[in-house]
């Protein structure tokens, strides 16, 4: 069988991006010797030695790498595979330490056997990083467990993931400025992208930086909350590891509680990031611009905000009534509290509405009825353009713009009505390929609920509700990360057969990509001419 | 620099493409699926919108443009952009148009017209280019530079040819004339002493007119052309009566065929010494009472490419020398040449080449492209902090990477013989052969 795909220049660019992967590998490295911690050391110079020699060698496979359209998505849906295992690398070397180094004295030694010591496991933990998805196999989210370089690059994994890391590569590879393009758009979020400048690679450069600087701001925020004592736990620690998870709409915390561990300042500041996250990073580019009237008046942007006032309202009122919680939890009641109630209905709407997937509560103690309003919130996704998973707000509008449509076209058959979106008309291919792309998200939506049911059948466990095991795939599908009840927001997805866990690796990954790059690969088509 | 091309038909996208590595290039189209696709295959923001407007213009970032280029396929509206653009700011305006009467109108005005700082003319550029290769029979491409001081043209050498088989130093028999490169199945070499030219190679030459006249008959003896030729255009286009006025011009009298009754009647009036007839130039039976089949070289001018065609196979058929095609059609060109059309020209490839050439850096200032962008001829003017600068040539030509030949020099409007050990002075201009792989290294080097 001939192949019609250079399958050999993707696999060489592909071998580019990790080798470069050493880079961000430097941070946790960095972490360790600050925290002298020594496993910790160890763990990521052997991963930088490995996606060195591993990302060389794939480079030797074609020299001279020439990207055509199809090499584009084979290029980045392996891009995304082989990161995430490369990245989940630390996670096994750290967790299969013997730590014989416990015997010596000034050494801070972490120990306690890890569960993420399991490839599968590793492998989970490091895709729901890079997808942004948040959803975790860590048994015991603590410093006596994992060193803090470990959790660390946890942390990093989601920050590079959320951009994109096929973007940072066209930022950076000047072989990737022509087919660039392309690449970004199989990678983006959304229909179509945007340039924003002549040049790919200043686009992807000005994406990077409006995400970097947005990121330090929340870092300076929540580290100024800490020092004017307004927040105690929120170290610069925590503080650089939860900036890295909020612009990425990850959802991952060093903290076996999430954001819960934090004060009620703390959670307020980071509202108004995952909010900043949600939205389409080129408007904020236009904002540095000195065009703030682009964000204003961009049709997506009104329409995402509106929704997230409009169902925070309503959680609030749940939860304010005493109708949304089954009990109250330890600590001050939320119901009957009005600043707690919108804090903590705003705060988790919009955590997963725009897929980050932070907990400022356990969100379990929590009835039916709020449980699902947000799985359906987990179902809307961020704006295009976004860090934000699931089938995004501009999808949305479009059916409901086109739904509109339907029912004016049945009493005039004859009149012809294009889409507007922002007074623009849409073309109607484009239509059609939102059409397609939400049917198809719906369909792996029910199917794989199907096969997680029938899984948990063959391997004798876990005892899955309906509730529970929808919530775990819209939660990975998504890149939301924790679901309900069993897989609650304090809780993990350890219980899980590894066929599961498999399957939702494979969501995960697809989510991101927002499936077609991905499918298409599948089809014998695109590997035929 | 930040260069605006509107209109991305042919024409803009070739244009885009030759300088979308060295500058931002921003295309405007109105075509949505156009936008799309330059989109995602070029490295350039390419904008939908109507070139004519404001709005358009200012979406494109025309405040920080250095140049704009209105390439669409509608004189009048290349010309509004022009004026348009003038009015917000003050880019460098480039403007192609089909009509010479626009042109005319431009080159007589003190300051240009319209707000256009460059004007190209496609179909005179055209017409100028059939008329060079008629001049040089055995070319299949000629591009004049340093004012007409230097010519490269490109010949493909047939198996009787006297040079077949000969080594380029038994070939290179003429002083002022330069081996810039041999084009084997598609591949520019860079030819030495001992390289052996093969039938069915492209040669291209750089030297002066003389010279590569000389080699021209050298390459085929048997096609000199002179007064006594049997020139026959068909079709009275634009580009067709243009191509008989230039011919008139050098004391040839060619015949021209026009269906058109009242179109015959005008050029016949504008052309005193064309005889200009009056038929359907596909009728076999006519041709042949007018002896198509003895004419030196057909000119196949019709309004669409598949007319051209016919024709031009018609008349091979019928006994013609050479016949020479024009394909509005970019991706028809190797075509006509593979079913034996000796000479395909492209309105549009002449033109995005007149335009790029003007868009290079300042002091390159003349440009032909050979194998679709496989390798440049270049012309430059040296300055002082030039690598060639007052050195002889061999010395120079060793800090510079493989794929470049010094074909010709010019010094105050003289031709130079480019030897070893000549040595380049400031202000003289360089003809130069350079390879695509190393253009921006040798363009800053020089």
């Amino acid at each position: 069988m001939k192949f019609r795909v250079d399958w050999r220049a993707s696999v060489s660019l592909v071998g580019s991006v990790v080798k470069w992967l050493s880079v961000p590998l430097l941070f946790p490295l960095l972490i360790a010797v600050y925290y002298g911690e020594l496993n910790g050391l160890r763990t990521f110079v052997t991963t930088i030695a490995i996606a060195l020699v591993v990302g060389w060698s794939l480079e030797r496979i074609d020299p001279d790498p020439d990207l055509g359209a199809r090499e584009g998505f084979l290029m980045v849906a392996l891009t995304w595979f082989v990161v995430s295992i490369v990245g989940g690398l630390p996670y096994v070397i750290a967790g299969n330490q013997i730590s014989f180094l416990g015997q010596f004295p000034f050494i801070h030694i972490v120990s306690g056997p890890s569960t993420l010591a399991d490839p599968i496991n590793a492998l989970f933990e490091s895709m729901s990083g890079f997808t942004t998805t948040g959803a975790t196999v860590m048994g015991d989210i603590s410093f006596e467990t994992h060193s803090r370089a470990l959790l660390m690059w946890r942390q990093l994994t989601q920050w590079l993931g959320g951009m994109g890391i096929v973007v940072l590569a066209v930022a950076i590879l000047p072989e990737l400025s022509v087919g660039g393009a392309q690449l970004m758009d199989a990678e983006a979020p959304g229909p179509g992208i945007q340039k924003l400048t002549p040049r790919i690679a200043e686009t992807a450069r000005a994406l990077w930086k409006a995400y970097l600087g947005i990121t330090a701001l929340e870092i300076v925020l929540l580290y100024g909350l800490y020092l004017a004592g307004l927040a105690p736990g929120m170290t610069l620690y925590n503080a650089v590891g939860h900036g890295f998870t909020t612009m990425a709409t990850g959802g991952f915390s060093p903290e076996a509680r999430s954001v819960e561990a934090f004060s009620m300042w703390a959670q307020w500041v980071i509202v108004p990031f995952m909010i900043a996250a949600g939205t389409n990073f080129a408007l904020f580019w236009h904002v540095l611009n000195g065009e703030p009237r682009k964000l204003i008046r961009d049709a997506e942007f009104r329409f995402y905000i509106g929704v997230l006032a409009v169902l925070s309202a309503v959680l609030t009122i749940l939860i304010y009534t005493h109708q949304g919680l089954v009990f109250v939890p330890g600590g001050p009641p939320v119901a009957g509290n009005i600043e707690s109630s919108i804090r903590h209905a705003t705060f988790q709407l919009v955590s997963i509405v725009t897929t980050t997937g932070y907990a400022s509560m356990d969100f379990n103690t929590w009835n039916s009825s709020a449980q699902y309003l947000l799985l359906a919130a987990m179902l809307i996704g961020g704006s295009a353009g976004s860090t934000g998973g699931a089938i995004k707000i501009v999808r949305w509008m479009v059916i409901l713009k086109s739904f509109r449509r339907e029912l004016f076209t049945t009493v005039h058959p004859e009149a012809i009505r294009p889409l507007r979106l922002g007074g623009r008309a849409l073309d109607e291919r484009a239509v059609r390929g939102i059409y397609a792309f939400s049917l198809l998200y719906l369909v792996i939506f029910l199917v794989s609920t199907l096969l997680l049911f029938l899984d948990a059948e063959r391997a004798g466990g876990p005892n899955l509700n309906s509730l529970e095991a929808l919530s775990a795939i819209a939660a990975t599908l998504g890149n939301v990360g924790p679901g309900f009840q069993l897989l609650g927001p304090m809780n993990n997805y350890l219980p899980f057969s590894d066929a599961s866990k498999l399957l939702m690796i494979m969501l995960m990954w697809i989510g991101r990509l927002e499936i077609l790059p991905v499918l298409v690969l599948l089809t014998p088509a695109y590997w035929r001419s | 620099m930040r260069v605006i091309i509107v209109g991305a038909g042919e024409v803009g996208s070739s244009i885009a493409e030759s300088l979308a590595d060295n500058h931002e290039v921003v295309v405007v189209d109105q075509d949505g699926e156009r936008v799309d696709s330059l989109t995602y295959s070029l490295d350039v923001l390419a904008i939908e919108g109507d070139g004519t407007s404001l709005d358009t213009l200012r979406d494109a970032g025309i405040e920080q443009a250095d140049m704009i280029i209105a390439s669409t396929d509608d004189d009048e509206t290349n010309l509004v952009i022009c004026g348009t653009a003038k009015t917000i700011d003050d880019p460098f305006t480039i403007a192609r148009v089909k009509k010479v009467d626009y042109l005319d109108t431009w080159d007589h005005a003190e300051q240009g017209a319209f707000g256009v700082d460059f004007m190209v003319c496609t179909n005179l550029l055209t017409a100028m280019d059939i008329v060079r290769v008629i001049g040089l029979p055995a070319a299949r491409d000629v591009d004049p530079f340093a004012g007409g001081e230097v010519q490269m043209a490109e010949f493909e050498v047939r198996a009787e040819s006297p040079v077949a088989d000969q080594t380029v130093r038994q070939a290179d028999r003429f002083d002022s004339l330069t081996f810039a490169a041999i084009i084997r199945n598609g591949d520019v070499a860079i030819p030495r002493g001992e390289t052996v030219i093969q039938a069915d190679d492209k040669v291209v030459v750089i030297g002066s007119p003389e010279s590569v006249q000389q080699f021209a008959l050298e390459v085929a003896p048997d096609e000199t052309p002179s007064a006594d030729k049997e020139l026959v255009i068909i079709g009275g286009s634009e580009i067709g009566f243009h191509t008989a006025r230039l011919l008139e011009n050098r004391d040839l009298r060619p015949r021209l065929i026009e269906q058109n009754q009242e179109r015959a009647r005008e050029l016949a009036e504008d052309l005193p010494k064309t005889v200009v007839m009056a038929s359907d130039a596909t009728d076999a039976e006519f041709l042949a009472r007018e002896h198509v089949d003895e004419a030196d070289v057909v000119v196949a001018a019709l309004e669409n490419d598949e007319k051209n065609l016919l024709v031009s196979v018609l008349a091979k058929q019928l006994g013609a020398e050479r016949a020479i095609a024009i394909v509005e059609d970019a991706e028809y060109v190797s075509l006509f040449e593979a079913v034996g059309i000796d000479v395909a020209v492209n309105p549009r490839e002449v033109t995005a080449e007149e335009i790029t050439r003007f868009t290079r850096e300042e002091r390159a200032e003349n440009i032909a492209l050979i194998e679709n962008d496989r390798a440049e001829v270049l012309e430059i003017e040296i300055d002082a902090d030039s690598v060639l600068t007052d050195r002889p040539i061999r010395e120079a030509v060793s800090d510079l990477p493989n794929g470049v030949v010094i074909g010709a020099i010019t010094r105050e409007g003289a031709f130079v013989v480019p030897r070893g050990d000549t040595i380049v002075k400031e202000g003289d201009h360089v003809v130069m052969f350079v390879d695509t792989d190393v253009l921006n290294e040798v363009s800053a080097a020089i």
